[in-house]
């Protein structure tokens, strides 16, 4: 007989989701679906809006990763224009970036996933949350949430809000970043730091007995996309598209933004209304790809700061390969980001330019299409519009890093399953081992449909005459 | 000027004959809301947000509109009033498509105000959701139709002050719209000077200097009555 488990909903991810787990005659596994069931429509009513105005509209569609939008959307912008913006502006939003991704990766770490990493994937799942984490190894927590704060306390200073800053607008940004504020900043950057190098070497003795999960958690050779610099090296905002195959080797580099379209389609299947981007010249579904942390680190040839460089060097040594292509790693890369991040700040920090009050260029309308390209905490992030000649908004469409992990994120959730499940019935352990699969990826499931919805997780197993046998919500 | 003596709220006041409720409560610091009042302006007593209630009248009457008479005696914010206002607010808010999370008023717009004041926790009524346009091909200025109460502010300061009359209302009801010259886009109508005293008197984001983003747009209302001022001292 055959069977289907049904994850729903899946919990300490951003959004809502649930999980079918298709069983065969034999009780084997033989597919898995990542269903996301948001939908929110973003990409239809921003039509006939001014384009200044949409910085501000596609941050909404995140609260925890708006700044990506927002620095999206105002690329798109400044392309609209045809302008090149100011260079302390330039300096400004990396910098608000950087922030984004301190805090982001912050959260998916330590509040996340954390639970899992260092209480156990089958420990008492009332106490598996960030309050557990924080009863049972207070300072590492406190760390942990302090990194956070240093990273929304940067996007503040800068936007005046943590969430949903009015700031990036097309042309530049609205204002600067004051010696005084500056100099609070590189006050706290030791601590930021010293909670990374902690976490980078906590993490490691995790991993160190992490052999059964390194190689079911997303173990499988995919393509990897992300931005890199001229040179090849980690790049944030700015840069241009670089693409490398589970060996290695480079199948497209330096293309720009406007040119998405040539390396990534998007596939669409009824059970989601998360879409499935993939690689152009391999079709759909052989042109899985993934992006994020792991896909950057991956992409490039090295970050390009001393510290992070270092911990590359031994993430790929450990890995055993110069590509690494366990998802697991991605916990690690997100760590070396942080700290290449903290490199960055420091050096940004002490750029006079930052406090300038040459901050936005003013144009027309000079284009009417444009690709905005930033590398959002998750992964590359893509801003197309088209506009009409006086501004308005005609044509949207936004690619979301969640997105083009989709496929990534449902052979996961297959590996995992095909490795722990066992008979038809759902037990604790392999629920969460599902989610925790899929929580390496850190989606963002509001951004990847742009959608409403609750965080919350769920899980079918089914048979094969359709029959759900078994299911569990959280 | 023969002086009029009144209560509001149960305070004796005293007012010139000529002066309407609105402007002796307002002496006496008395605040009553209003939106379609825009000092400099003459008034069309068409929001209903400054309705009192007048000692012998069974009707409710527009603050603005109403001249003060001796012994008169005004009550402005009793419950009824109070619920009738709030009523009010909502009515605007659900007839357009007012999302001040990204608009570019947010902050500085009297509408969003008037929700605050009048305790506007949520709007009771069905939304239209009507589609409406938004208008930016004036090179300076753009008008979004979804944030427009109709308040003709923008058509007074342009009649009156301007002298110009650019702006003027088409059709009925909810099919109501502002428009420009004989209903072409702004940036095609040729009598429009582009002086922005529209914008200046606009209480919402329905205009707006063009690329603006969200909660950037400030204004000053009160340089309409400071140019009215200015110019009748001088003539």
């Amino acid at each position: 007989m055959t069977q289907t488990i049904v994850i729903d909903p899946v919990t300490r991810i951003e959004g809502h989701a649930k999980i079918s787990i298709y069983l065969d005659n034999d009780g084997s596994v033989r597919d898995a679906q990542f269903h996301v069931t948001e939908f929110r429509g973003f990409e239809r009513f921003c039509i006939g809006r001014p384009f200044w105005e949409m910085p501000a509209i596609t941050a909404r569609i995140c609260g925890i990763c708006p700044i990506s939008h927002i620095l999206a959307s105002a690329k798109a912008g400044d392309a609209l224009l045809a302008v090149e913006i100011p260079p302390a502006a330039d300096k400004l939003r990396r910098l608000m970036n950087l922030g984004q991704i301190i805090q982001s990766h912050a959260l998916s770490f330590f509040h996340l996933s954390g639970p899992d990493l260092f209480l156990g994937y089958e420990s008492d799942p009332a106490k598996r949350n960030i309050f557990g984490l924080i009863a049972a190894e207070p300072d590492f927590a406190r760390g942990g949430i302090r990194l956070r704060q240093f990273g929304q306390e940067i996007i503040e200073a800068l936007g005046g809000r943590k969430i949903h800053p009015a700031w990036a607008v097309p042309g530049g940004v609205r204002s600067g970043m004051s010696e005084e504020v500056r100099a609070a900043f590189r006050q706290r950057l030791p601590e930021a730091m010293e909670v990374t190098r902690k976490a980078m070497a906590r993490f490691k003795t995790v991993l160190d007995t992490s052999d059964e999960e390194v190689a079911s958690y997303g173990f499988f050779p995919s393509l990897f996309a992300g931005l890199v610099t001229p040179e090849g090296n980690w790049e944030h905002h700015g840069g241009k598209l670089r693409v490398r195959n589970a060996e290695g080797q480079i199948l497209a580099d330096q293309v720009k933004a406007d040119d998405y379209q040539q390396l990534f389609g998007e596939a669409s299947e009824a059970w989601s209304y998360l879409k499935f981007p993939y690689y152009q010249p391999l079709g759909y579904p052989d042109g899985i790809y993934r992006v994020g942390p792991l896909a950057r680190l991956n992409v490039c040839d090295q970050v390009g700061t001393p510290l992070a460089d270092a911990e590359l060097t031994e993430m790929r040594q450990r890995a055993g390969h110069r590509m690494v292509t366990a998802s697991f790693y991605y916990h690690y890369a997100r760590l070396i980001e942080i700290l290449g991040a903290l490199e960055l700040v420091t050096q940004l920090l002490d750029d006079a330019d930052l406090s300038s009050s040459v901050l936005r260029a003013d144009a027309g309308v000079n284009h009417l299409e444009a690709v905005g390209c930033s590398e959002a905490p998750r992964g590359s992030l893509f801003h197309h519009y088209q506009v009409d000649k006086n501004g308005l908004i005609t044509y949207l469409n936004l690619i979301i890093a969640t997105g083009q992990n989709n496929l990534a994120m449902n052979q996961t959730v297959a590996q995992i399953a095909r490795r722990y499940l066992r008979g038809d019935r759902l037990e604790e352990g392999l629920l969460n081992r599902v989610e925790a699969g899929i929580r390496a990826y850190d989606p963002c499931l509001s951004c990847s449909t742009h959608a409403v919805g609750q965080a919350a997780f769920a899980i079918s197993l089914i048979g094969p005459d359709g029959r759900v046998v078994d299911h569990a919500v959280r | 000027m023969a002086a009029r003596t009144l209560t509001i709220n149960g305070t004796l006041i005293s007012a010139r004959s000529n002066e309407t409720v609105l402007e002796a409560a307002r002496e006496a610091g008395i605040s009553i809301p209003t939106l379609c009042h825009l000092d400099g302006l003459s008034e069309v007593g068409a929001c209903r947000l400054c309705l009192v209630e007048i000692a012998g009248s069974p009707k409710l009457q527009p603050a603005c509109h109403t001249t003060v008479t001796e012994g008169m005696e005004v009550q402005t914010d009793t419950p009824r009033l109070k619920a009738h206002r709030r009523a009010i607010v909502e009515l605007l808010f659900a007839e357009r498509n007012h999302i001040c999370a990204v608009c570019v008023a947010s902050g500085h717009c009297e509408l969003q105000q008037l929700a605050v004041e009048v305790g506007m926790s949520h709007v009771r009524y069905e939304y239209l959701s009507p589609d409406c346009s938004v208008d930016i091909s004036h090179a300076r200025f753009g008008i979004d139709h979804n944030r427009c109460v109709l308040c003709t502010r923008c058509v007074r300061a342009c009649d009156e002050v301007e002298g110009v009359h650019t702006w003027d209302i088409a059709g009925r009801g909810t099919n109501a719209r502002l428009i420009t010259d004989l209903n072409v886009p702004w940036g095609e109508a040729t009598s429009c000077t582009s002086c922005g005293k529209c914008l200046l008197a606009c209480p919402t984001g329905a205009i707006f200097s063009r690329g603006s983003t969200v909660a950037e747009l400030e204004r000053d209302a009160s340089r309409i009555a400071t140019i009215v001022a200015a110019r009748n001292e001088r003539w």
